[in-house]
């Protein structure tokens, strides 16, 4: 199913674009699968991709982690931890 | 009683202080950008929906844990020089305790909740680098777990 994945702060920088729409295959189930799957695109998703544990995620406006499924999802982001305030 | 605004204007702390009512105790917290390390412009990032949402929960949290009659969240977006107001928080409560303490969390928690990133330019550099986040502020948010 298709689903809109955006990018922020650093990861959107290297994966130069701030959103895309994709449809990840069947067997990507997870956060974790996923990021692993996109780091496959290009280039710069896989300097974007290179240490997942640098990543932070949200599915539908919500903080998840990398274990998180990804079943239902609508918008899926990836960003670096926030630095706010 | 709850206001949460993202904006790329400056705000006035005075006035949002004002707004928050003349309740026996009213606290608040407010963040100026810092000229660490000779930084001439910071850029806020965040993720628009998202960061409305996240700051709501926040304040509708610090609601449910203290007895307040008002909470207001304020965090400008955008670019910003050193000295300019960034974030506001405050609270409005019968008594002291309340007030401040919600301060506290509100801010604590929205720097590790809230969808934002900063970068920091410098004067002497061509170089804009995004600011790394510092273990300290996950301490800070933890203690309210």
């Amino acid at each position: 199913m298709a689903v809109d994945i955006l990018y922020f702060a650093w990861v959107r920088e290297a994966v130069g674009a701030d959103a895309e729409r994709i449809e990840p295959p069947e067997d990507v189930t997870t956060m974790r699968e996923l990021v692993g799957w996109l780091a496959t695109r290009s280039e710069g998703h896989a300097a974007a991709m290179a240490e997942p544990a640098r990543l932070r995620a949200a599915i539908d406006q919500h903080f998840v982690t990398l274990d998180a499924p990804i079943a239902g999802a609508r918008e899926i982001a990836l960003f670096p931890p926030v630095t706010g305030g | 009683m709850i206001t949460v605004r993202v904006q790329l204007e400056p705000f006035d702390p005075g006035v949002e202080l004002v707004a928050l009512g003349t309740a026996g105790a009213v606290a608040s917290f407010t963040g100026h950008v810092r000229a660490d390390d000779g930084v001439a412009i910071l850029e806020l990032e965040h993720y628009p929906g998202m960061t409305e949402r996240a700051l709501e929960d926040i304040a509708a949290q610090a609601a449910d844990r203290w007895a307040l009659s008002a909470v207001r969240v304020v965090h400008r977006v955008g670019r910003m020089q050193p000295g300019d107001a960034i974030v506001f928080v405050g609270a409005a409560s019968a008594h002291r305790a309340a007030a401040l303490e919600a301060c506290a969390y509100l801010i604590d928690r929205l720097k590790t909740d809230a969808p934002f990133w900063k970068r920091e330019s410098r004067a002497n550099s061509d170089a804009a680098s995004w600011v790394e986040p510092r273990a300290a502020d996950d301490d800070a948010a933890a203690r309210w777990d």
